[in-house]
């Protein structure tokens, strides 16, 4: 079955049929979400009962607009502070495990390779509660050894930033790793040669080719972590991030103002998403 | 030679690595093995013993859930390879430059979109006042509404949506780098559309499905979303079990027994996944 290939006109049809019916089997969900943000309704189902943006912009209940929820935006904020603290973490980190794999022979470089993905296959949950459980416990055995409260070993937003950090920098590893291996080690001793120091010659030569997959590894980060559920889910204290406020809207019956929120969502995670394509693409030619 | 600058350099760089890996990975996991062997036997009092993994062979409620979740999550994977085969298929080899793109652009914007908002998405199209039900009334196909949400082919229908690109672009990537002339030599020498795929075709896809079929089932395995909001209450996942044990019964040594068993059976898949395709860790998951 290549173009090739001459095949009956019937099989031919079948198969573009199937084709088409998966892609809108995969449309479907996101369009219909999308469009009951504009129905005017407090339920996000049928009947349709005509156009409004008050789902957006409205501020007299019940029909009170994602621009107008406090929670929601407050959760928005949430979500932001975390993703931007996750994606710098990530990315510093991951850009030194670069070097590190890159440039460095040691001894148990293939164990430490191998622990460095252990992030992938462990599932989020367990990942989640693993840390729950050492920080409690840390945290625990400092207050009987001080007297001292530690509240940031509890959960909370610096767990959740945590966890989250705790498997995308394996992501941020790969990415920046795969960009240093294409780099042509003589630039950096031409450099030196003409009298910069290390120091200079990575800053001035390596970083700068590095740039396209550090942009691209932090806007991934930023969008894992805006939708990280799983791990984020066992870590969090009283501010929650977005997804989880969304979650415990969507347990107690939702009305549309959700549908507004996801829509939101849909179109900035498409643009993050397309724009760290983007960055990959712009690296691979050289 | 080393100078000491180079080698303060790699202690730089050794680091974070190390500290990233022994804090937030190898000591937490340490740490839940020990909560998970440790037994409640008094107001702060502890022993060590087998109790919670006993707990959980006693109860069959637990491992009932537990193998529904392992035989749910096969079945999953199983659904996904089947349905995303032909799609990857498509892509690589009957489709040419920009729609080949487009066609892979559209398969990955779902997913970067949150598992919430997907889930979200079939909980309007599944529910009793939902898409499908009124479409089926207005087509008068049923005389009232029909709940499609809330059983276990709404749980599958999620999991599959979920995880199938993780399916399709492996492979993509390997049907791509299957040679078409290799095809063409196949029917040439009389081999039957079937033959062909069962011979040149799947063989050389092999190292996709695995890769594939490793990322789908880990993820089904550790799936809280999707079981949850589409299978509604009563629908048992273990992960949600996990769930209840930390946060609602707070009962953390049965818990941590709990994610010990489902992250046991989970790398034990990954484990045999590799040895029987004879491949690696960073083959499969750089590939992914």
């Amino acid at each position: 079955m290549i173009p090739t290939i001459p095949q009956p006109a019937f099989t031919k049809w079948c198969y573009r049929a199937y084709v088409t019916i998966f892609f809108i089997y995969l449309a479907l969900p996101l369009t219909v979400v999308c469009v009951f943000a504009f129905n005017n309704s407090v339920f996000p189902s049928l009947p349709w009962e005509g156009f409004t943006l008050a789902w957006f912009f409205g501020s007299e209940a019940p029909y009170i607009g994602v621009f107008n929820e406090r929670s929601i935006l407050r959760s928005i904020g949430t979500s932001a502070f975390v993703a931007v603290w996750v994606s710098g973490l990530a990315v510093v980190v991951g850009t030194c495990n670069a070097f590190l794999f890159v440039r460095h022979e040691f001894r148990g470089k293939a164990i430490l390779y191998m622990l460095m993905l252990m992030p992938l296959i462990i599932p989020g949950v367990i990942l989640g509660i693993s840390i729950l459980v050492f920080s409690s416990s840390a945290a625990n055995m400092l207050e009987d050894a001080t007297g001292m409260w530690f509240d940031g070993l509890r959960p909370g937003l610096p767990l959740v930033i945590l966890g989250q950090f705790s498997f995308i920098t394996t992501f941020a590893t790969l990415v920046i790793s795969a960009r240093l291996q294409k780099f042509d080690p003589s630039l950096e001793e031409a450099a030196l040669n003409l009298g910069a120091s290390k120091l200079g010659a990575i800053r001035q030569i390596t970083l700068p080719f590095l740039l396209p997959a550090i942009v691209a590894s932090a806007v991934v980060s930023i969008l894992m972590s805006f939708e990280n559920f799983n791990t984020t889910l066992m870590l969090v204290g009283s501010d929650s991030p977005l997804t989880i406020t969304m979650f415990d809207k969507l347990k107690q019956g939702s009305t549309p103002v959700l549908n507004a929120v996801s829509l939101l969502l849909i179109i900035v995670s498409a643009a993050l998403g397309l724009m760290s394509l983007l960055f990959q693409k712009r690296q691979a030619p050289s | 030679m080393k100078s000491d600058a180079s080698r303060l350099g790699f202690y730089l760089l050794f680091a974070p690595i190390l500290l990233w890996l022994v804090v937030l990975i190898i000591l937490p996991h340490i740490g839940l093995f020990i909560v998970s062997i440790s037994e409640k036997v008094g107001p702060r009092q502890y022993e060590t013993g087998f109790g919670n993994y006993a707990a959980f062979f006693g109860e069959p409620l637990y491992w009932r859930t537990f193998a529904r979740t392992a035989i749910m999550s096969i079945a999953a994977t199983a659904l996904t390879l089947v349905l995303g085969f032909p799609i990857a298929y498509y892509i690589a080899k009957l489709t040419r430059g920009r729609t080949k793109t487009t066609l892979f652009l559209m398969c990955m914007i779902p997913f970067w979109v949150s598992e919430l908002v997907r889930t979200f998405g079939w909980m309007i199209l599944l529910r009793e006042t939902g898409v499908f039900s009124n479409a089926l009334q207005s087509l008068g196909l049923v005389s009232g509404p029909v709940e499609m949400l809330y059983n276990d082919a709404a749980i599958m229908v999620g999991l599959v949506y979920t995880s199938i690109l993780f399916m399709v672009v492996p492979l993509v990537t390997t049907l791509d780098s299957l040679d078409d002339s290799l095809i063409e030599a196949g029917y040439d020498l009389g081999g039957s559309s079937t033959s062909i795929m069962r011979e040149i075709v799947i063989p050389h896809a092999m190292p996709g499905i695995v890769s594939g079929c490793i990322v789908v089932f880990m993820l089904s395995l550790g799936n809280y979303l999707t079981p949850i909001l589409l299978g509604g209450k009563d629908s048992l996942w273990f992960t949600g079990m996990i769930y209840t044990q930390f946060i609602t019964r707070f009962n953390w040594e049965l818990g941590s027994a709990f994610g010990f068993l489902l992250l046991g059976l989970s790398s034990l898949v990954v484990f045999l996944g590799l040895k029987l395709s004879g491949q690696t860790l960073s083959q499969t998951m750089g590939r992914s």
